[in-house]
């Protein structure tokens, strides 16, 4: 694998292989020096031109467990903020002597755009919309762990909240459909992409009427911004009709779980406190994604097996 | 200096008649067999049309002069065998007075390779708020009046502007886009857009103002022209506006004939263009439309950019490419058309929505002003971008095989191109 820019470009033999050796890599994190030299001598730039907490640290931690070296190029204190062009910061970078670069953008297709001018591997941690595809990744191993099972197909998965907008949902979209599961997406009209009929999915505008067959709830989150466009009347329907309660937890099967990629909006789509969702999986989605992002490095970067 | 362009076939108004053309200065001074001039133009197999009209190119000039000038751009429009081009007016500073329009036509004059026509501003500086001196601009010679890059959105605005152009006896040229509905938009709004996560542009921002303006047409009596049309359903509105006699003309582009969105999903802006490109059910409508009558013309929007601004994110770099030079073998690659039809949808139609037919888009007969262009319909070539004349090298052809070859293009008794080779 030369880059993992989506779900699609993985495909699922990929997406199969990238879940066994995240196996490998959840054993290493549990030793008590928990760092592997796989990756000595290669170099990961972090190129964040968005803000992130955990998908940054996830992969600056994942690199540094491998031992490869890691630079961190932080856009505020950056030539790109004399004007520098996307294609000279990358080809500037690249002469300096980089193995793979990690980019999160807020405008789509920009992990394709600067893969024709670097020989590096680029991994695609969010552009704009369209894909987060390491984070779907993680939601897939984390479902697994969780389930004891590594096919899951007749799973009901359900995403809630604002899919239109979301790189996470486009991604575990196409991930979840390659493992097998049944999704479905629920959300106000406004927040549906259009013209989807040929997505793999089921869609609803009613929460409540899905509830009871749900296996894994997948919250999104609402941001503030969608309001001030006007998608949706207030935040106050918002989390009337989509929002997690304790009454709609209540609802649930007691064998289901509860996930959330983060940042929460608390008050907006989680109005329980995640510590009392009985299956709540969320910090194991921030525990597994270092083990994942492990995995896609190794991957791109070693010719070797791992030993 | 007598000029005889021999051995070709001369496309009239209703047929191809084998025959020689005499020119002498910048007249055609005799149609026949047999003729001899002091100089021979080869044109053995080919076709010889009317110089090519194009209502719809940016020049750049005056502001963007690293992207294109009147020079440059003339000579790759007189490589794709136009003799005039209709400037659109976003330029810095726009065509919103007299002074602009006449340095406009003062660098095409020096350029010498081809005639162009400056469109004037529909509202001053293009903002939208309120009407250029439309009738300064008339006395001046302006024609058509467009704000192209944006529609002009204030509805009491453009019914004040169509008021004027009933009087004044000149076109309105729309650029069609409702712009509330198309917002941060990149492509079309369709299954990819949705997959990419992207703002989707839908048809009917292009299609409510096309109704729009067909509607102040029919309450004020002005001329309406659609610039590139995009959709199936605007084709259809215009079909049936022109059923009813109403004053409206329409153009489409090489690219929207020929290109679909999907190609977006590659995420190189080369394809990103506005309207942007569409499907093949709205390509099939285009075509038919184009031969039907309901679209009048092909016309490029002709676009140039700096590279390192089309190196930008498809949100973030400009719409457009550039078309001048490939427009005839994009189209003929893309449909087939009869001689007769390519010489009314690049030439005649156009001459005549410009209203420039003194000189241009002429029946090839005596006393005619020599704009003429001579094109081997059946010869393929392939699209080099560094044989390009335009100064940018924005078009996504590169490299592509296409149909019909401009042999040589005649501006007012000059030969501009010979041997497909700008002469000057």
């Amino acid at each position: 694998m030369k880059h993992l820019r989506s779900i699609s470009e993985l495909g699922a033999d990929g997406l199969s292989r990238i879940l066994k050796l995240t196996e490998s890599m959840a054993e290493i994190n549990t030793r008590s020096v928990p760092k592997v030299p796989a990756l000595r001598g290669k170099t990961v730039v972090s190129l964040f031109f968005e803000d992130s907490t955990r998908t940054r640290l996830s992969f600056e931690t994942a690199a540094k467990r491998l031992s490869a070296e890691t630079m961190n190029f932080s856009v505020s204190t950056s030539s790109v903020n004399k004007g520098e062009s996307l294609r000279d910061t990358i080809e500037t970078i690249t002469d300096m002597g980089v193995d793979a670069f990690v980019v999160r953008h807020k405008s789509v297709g920009v992990p394709w755009q600067i893969s024709q001018w670097t020989n590096a591997s680029i991994v695609n941690a969010g552009d704009g919309a369209h894909q987060h595809p390491t984070q779907a990744l993680v939601d897939c191993y984390t479902v697994r762990e969780a389930l004891g099972k590594e096919d899951l197909s007749g799973l009901n998965l359900t995403i809630v909240g604002d899919i239109k907008h979301s790189r996470v949902a486009r991604s575990n979209i196409q991930a979840f459909g390659m493992l097998g599961a049944n999704i479905t997406l629920v959300a106000p009209p406004t927040l549906l992409p259009l013209h989807i009929e040929h997505w793999p999915v089921k869609v609803s505008n009613d929460l409540d009427a899905v509830l009871a067959s749900t296996d894994v709830l997948y919250m999104l989150r609402l941001q503030s911004e969608r309001m001030a466009q006007g998608l949706v009347p207030s935040l106050h329907e918002y989390s009337t009709r989509y929002g997690l309660d304790e009454k709609r937890v209540a609802a649930l099967q007691a064998s289901a779980v509860v996930m959330h990629p983060g940042p929460m909006n608390r008050g907006v789509e989680m109005l329980i406190d995640p510590s009392d969702i009985p299956n709540s999986l969320i910090h194991r989605q921030v525990t597994n994604g270092v083990s994942v992002r492990m995995a896609v490095l190794f991957d791109l970067l070693s010719a070797e097996e791992l030993s | 200096m007598t000029i005889a362009m021999k051995g070709g076939s001369v496309v009239g108004l209703r047929g191809v008649v084998k025959a020689d053309v005499l020119i002498d200065n910048d007249k055609i001074v005799k149609v026949g067999n047999n003729l001899k001039g002091d100089v021979t133009l080869d044109a053995t197999g080919c076709h010889i049309f009317p110089g090519f009209v194009d209502l719809h190119a940016h020049l750049r000039e005056p502001g963007r002069e690293d992207t294109e000038t009147i020079e440059t751009a003339s000579r790759a429009g007189a490589k794709g065998g136009y003799t005039a081009l209709i400037a659109m007016p976003n330029t810095n500073p726009a065509h919103d007075s007299v002074t602009v329009i006449e340095f406009v036509r003062e660098q095409a004059r020096k350029a010498g390779l081809l005639d162009v026509f400056p469109s004037g501003c529909i509202t001053m500086g293009r903002q939208g708020g309120a009407l250029a001196p439309l009738a300064e601009l008339c006395a001046a010679g302006v024609r058509i009046f467009t704000d192209d890059g944006s529609g002009v959105q204030d509805p009491v605005l453009m019914g004040r502007a169509m008021q004027y152009a009933k009087t004044l006896g000149v076109t309105m040229a729309q650029h069609c886009e409702v712009s509330a509905l198309t917002q941060g938009a990149v492509m079309n709004e369709c299954g990819c857009s949705s997959d990419m996560g992207v703002p989707g542009w839908p048809a009917i921002a292009e299609e409510m103002m096309v109704q729009r303006d067909i509607e102040m047409s029919r309450a004020t009596g002005a001329s309406v022209h659609f610039l590139h049309l995009s959709t199936a359903r605007s084709v259809e509105l215009v079909r049936v506006a022109k059923s009813e006699g109403l004053n409206v003309t329409a153009e489409v582009t090489p690219h929207h004939l020929s290109l679909t969105q999907e190609l977006l999903t590659t995420f190189d802006p080369i394809y990103k263009v506005n309207p942007p490109l569409r499907s093949m059910n709205d390509i099939h409508a285009l075509k038919a439309g184009l031969l039907d009558g309901t679209i009048d013309a092909v016309a490029t929007d002709h676009a140039p950019h700096a590279r390192r601004d089309k190196e930008l994110s498809l949100d973030q770099a400009p719409p457009g490419m550039i078309g001048l030079e490939t427009a005839l073998g994009v189209v003929l690659s893309a449909m087939d058309l009869d001689p007769v039809q390519i010489a009314a949808v690049m030439s005649r139609n156009p001459a005549r929505i410009a209203q420039i037919t003194d000189n241009h888009g002429c029946n090839i007969e005596m006393g005619d002003t020599a704009n003429l262009c001579v094109v081997d319909l059946d010869a393929m070539w392939q699209v080099n971008p560094a044989k390009l004349a335009s100064k940018s090298k924005n078009t996504p052809f590169v490299g592509r095989q296409l149909r019909g070859i401009v042999r040589s293009t005649m501006y007012r008794g000059q030969i501009t191109v010979q041997d497909g080779e700008a002469q000057k």
